[in-house]
């Protein structure tokens, strides 16, 4: 009898063992079977966390499990950019990349790359804009163009975020376009674009190139316009800004882009049900309305394509910060 | 009139009502336990704070400030040791009321008049701020980098212990606001290839370490406070108004300096107690009269220290400048939720600020009910072990700081690391609110500095030829010269004591 019972008991416990093992498989096949954390590497009340919090909202509503935005600051993003890529590679820790990850690398600020991530989806992309006081003797974008070219080298004073981010790129890339020294108008690092808008207003600045959603506030208070964005296409919200290559032909191809991705080497299957699931999101009515409601502008790349966008984005901030002296070895 | 209605709608809300009640009952219990000031109450809330909509979370930071300031007088009263510090001035003349026997009019001074420099301070925030904000749309670099200047300065003036030891404490602030790569150049320093010290140390952290840590391990150091005997209060408010009538001059004298010191960066609630109180002893027809439990400078000290919170809000909201310690934990709050300081603030958030408003008014009518329901339980609250009390703060700081940095461990050691710097700075006469200042506003003084000097293309002369900008540079100077003025003088002055007393200095020096 004894045996028997001992026999039972190992019987039970080998099936135990074998539940053990089985679990995480049989909850990876009804993923998220937990509380899935979306990490911001930017602070709460700008768009990047704006874009992550209704991302995580409608994932919420469709996946049936909490989706918690956590705001990781500091060191320019590389902060929330390194969590991403170092967290373990479950699908259970995902995060916003942005256009900053094409470019910090090139700055020797991290290793980290476009490819330290399994990318998910491409969800929005904002172009510059250039703006100018309300009161600037400068008509249209062309005008302040030539008054650049026609002043000496660092006459100008231009801001909007700090020194080799994205809109300094755009600056850079801008100048490149007519054929100027990428520095022809000085740099003012900024610590956003709200700062750097607050002073083209108090007329300490000439010009601001963040996006126009960002310039927003001071342009409905009267005290900004905006006389282009560098886009391909106006934006439906701000319908009389003209784009750069309306204007004066000129293209600048870049962008303050936002995806969703995770951890490199995602599960196969986890990747596939998450970039299914923001290609839904992406279409939603939901969706359009907050981005149309912020000014932000939509742009959607499945997984493969954002892939991509990322290598070709990579390239190409490389080669404005390397024209732009921001680049380092 | 659109905003104040949408304003009253933000308030009237409920997680905002459970969030003024709630923290109003918090903060009033932090404020009575001795040794925890009104700053760390506030400290350990900002975790809380993290899961309230941008609205609720300010409420919880004025309400919970607001009643520990006042809460802070009941042991003072009861006991002679002040509940925060912002007690201390007037602790001794609210003890020799009660030795008198007219506990619950000490204790009704405190919490009436409390209410009224609340409010007071409220209506000063309600008129100045706006007011300032048009001007401030126009401030430029230039003048952002004298106003922070200026509030350094201000740090180290009011600092109640030697201005060198103040300077240092500031340096050190400014010191740790260099760690990291958020700086104009965009170049990483102090970060040893660690992706955390990349980031730099965020403010919050280092004021829980700071405040509430440090003030865990000073009560380790300390005795146990004496438990209360239960006495039978009669009617609390009783004989306030007669008072109101009687001293209207101390009553207005109070919330006006206290408005004042709270505008002031770096000088907060004690400060303002300290200098009503020796104002009213100096302009008051009956001086002999004060330490005896004479109701004159109680009155004055208390309406003062509860204006100076409002008015502190003003430079935080308008310019990212701490009035005083508490705005300091606010500013990183506002940042937290979104609603940025700024003078833009009052044009882009209208209802929030109107709504900011209306909590700073009602949390300081409400004070009236719930301090007397406090009063009535002071003698349970006041005697709570500290073994008890204190590992709560602790896990309460360590948990906190772990939400708000977005889980990361790394704060934690933050807060350990400046729980440690703030313990052995206080016990060395350093005061630790000027650092903080240099941290919080380290940043932008540079930001500000680099910034400008590209847009002139290195000329100094702009800091000077703006007008606004010059009577700041003007100001930030003669604040500069004010200690090194002060401290000569004090030398000269100390050289003939030393003199006189001789011998009874050798001692010490050689120690």
């Amino acid at each position: 009898m004894t045996f028997l019972d001992r026999r039972s008991v190992l019987q039970g416990a080998a099936a135990g063992v074998a539940g053990l093992i089985a679990a995480p498989a049989i909850g990876q096949a009804k993923f998220p079977s937990r509380p899935v954390t979306l990490i911001c590497p930017w602070g709460a009340g700008g768009g990047t966390d704006a874009v992550v919090r209704i991302v995580a909202s409608l994932m919420e509503k469709s996946l049936g499990q909490p989706f918690s935005v956590v705001n990781r600051t500091g060191g320019s993003g590389v902060v929330g950019h390194s969590a991403i890529a170092t967290a373990a590679p479950d699908g259970y820790t995902l995060g916003i990349i942005t256009s900053e990850i094409a470019m910090m690398h090139h700055q020797g600020l991290t290793q980290l790359t476009y490819a330290s991530y399994t990318p998910l989806a491409l969800m929005n992309d904002d172009p510059p804009g250039i703006q100018v006081k309300s009161d600037s003797p400068y008509k249209d974008v062309k005008q302040l163009a030539d008054a650049i070219k026609a002043a000496p080298v660092g006459k100008f004073k231009a801001s909007g975020t700090g020194q080799g981010g994205i809109w300094h790129l755009a600056l850079v890339g801008w100048m490149q376009a007519m054929g100027l020294a990428p520095n022809h108008v000085a740099w003012v690092p900024s610590n956003g674009a709200a700062p750097a808008m607050q002073d083209l207003a108090a007329g300490g600045l000439d010009l601001v190139t963040c996006s126009v959603p960002e310039a927003r506030a001071m342009i409905d208070a009267g005290r900004a316009k905006s006389l282009a964005i560098m886009a391909a296409a106006r934006n439906p919200q701000f319908k009389d800004v003209p784009t750069l290559k309306e204007a004066m032909g000129l293209e600048v191809p870049l962008g303050s882009w936002r995806g969703i991705g995770g951890p490199k080497n995602l599960p196969p299957e986890v990747a596939r049900i998450l970039s299914a699931e923001l290609k839904a999101i992406y279409d939603s009515q939901e969706y359009r309305d907050f981005m149309n409601a912020r000014g932000l502008t939509m742009k959607y790349a499945d997984a493969d394509a954002f892939g991509s966008f990322m290598g070709e984005s990579d390239k190409a901030m490389g080669a404005f910060m390397k024209a732009g002296g921001l680049a380092k070895g | 009139m659109d905003t104040v209605i949408k304003a009253f709608g933000l308030v009237f809300q409920v997680d905002v009502m459970v969030a003024i009640v709630a923290s109003a009952f918090y903060g009033l219990t932090v404020g009575a336990l001795p040794g925890l000031s009104a700053t760390m109450a506030t400290a350990l809330l900002v975790p809380v704070t993290f899961y309230l909509s941008p609205i609720a979370a300010v409420a919880t930071i004025i309400t919970a400030s607001a009643m520990a300031i006042f809460s802070g007088d009941i042991p003072g009263c009861l006991l002679r040791i002040p509940g925060t510090p912002a007690s201390a001035a007037y602790t001794d003349e609210a003890y020799a009321m009660t030795r008198k026997g007219q506990a619950e009019t000490a204790l009704g001074i405190c919490l009436w008049f409390s209410a009224l420099g609340g409010i007071a301070g409220t209506l000063s925030l309600m008129l100045i701020a706006p007011l300032l904000a048009d001007i401030a749309l126009s401030f430029s670099t230039y003048e952002n980098f004298w106003l922070a200047m200026l509030g350094l300065m201000c740090s180290t003036l009011v600092a109640r212990s030697s201005p060198i030891k103040a300077i240092a404490a500031m340096l050190l602030g400014l010191l740790i606001t260099c760690i990291g790569i958020d700086n104009p150049g965009g170049v990483p320093r102090f970060t040893f290839g660690s992706t955390d010290l990349l980031g730099g140390i965020e403010p919050i952290p280092a004021l829980v370490g700071v405040f509430a840590l440090a003030e865990v391990m000073r009560a380790l150091t300390e005795r146990e406070p004496p438990k209360i005997e239960s006495r039978r209060l009669g009617s609390i408010l009783k004989g306030q108004w007669k008072l109101t009538k009687e001293y209207p001059k101390q009553q207005a004298r109070g919330n006006i300096v206290g408005i004042i010191i709270g505008v002031l960066p770096g000088a907060g609630a004690d400060m303002a107690a300290w200098v009503s109180y020796a104002m009213s002893k100096r302009f008051s027809k009956t001086p002999e009269k004060f330490g005896t439990g004479h109701p004159e400078g109680l009155i004055e000290a208390g309406a003062s220290n509860n204006a100076s919170l409002a008015s502190g809000w003003v430079p935080a909201l308008l310019f990212g400048i701490p009035g005083d310690t508490i705005t300091a934990i606010a500013i990183g709050v506002l940042y937290m939720k979104g609603l940025n300081p700024g003078p833009s603030l009052f044009t882009t958030q209208a209802e929030s600020m109107y709504a900011l408003y209306i909590i700073f008014i009602l949390g300081n009518i409400i004070m009236i009910p719930f301090g007397i329901v406090m009063i009535r339980l002071a003698s349970r609250i006041v005697g709570a072990p500290r073994s008890a009390v204190m590992p709560v703060i602790m896990v309460f700081c360590a948990v906190g700081a772990f939400a708000t940095a977005g889980n990361n461990l790394f704060a934690v050691w933050c807060v350990a690391a400046f729980g440690l710097i703030g313990f052995v700075m206080e016990k060395n006469g350093y005061p630790v609110a000027a650092m903080v200042l240099g941290i919080v506003m380290g940043t932008m003084v540079e930001q500000s500095f680099v910034t400008s000097l590209i847009k002139s293309d290195g000329s100094i002369l702009p800091f000077f030829e703006r007008p606004i900008s010059s009577v700041l540079a003007a100001m930030t100077f003669a604040a500069l010269l004010w200690p090194l003025l002060a401290w000569s003088l004090g030398w000269l002055k100390g050289r003939r004591t030393v003199a006189a007393y001789g011998g009874r200095q050798a001692p010490n020096t050689r120690a």
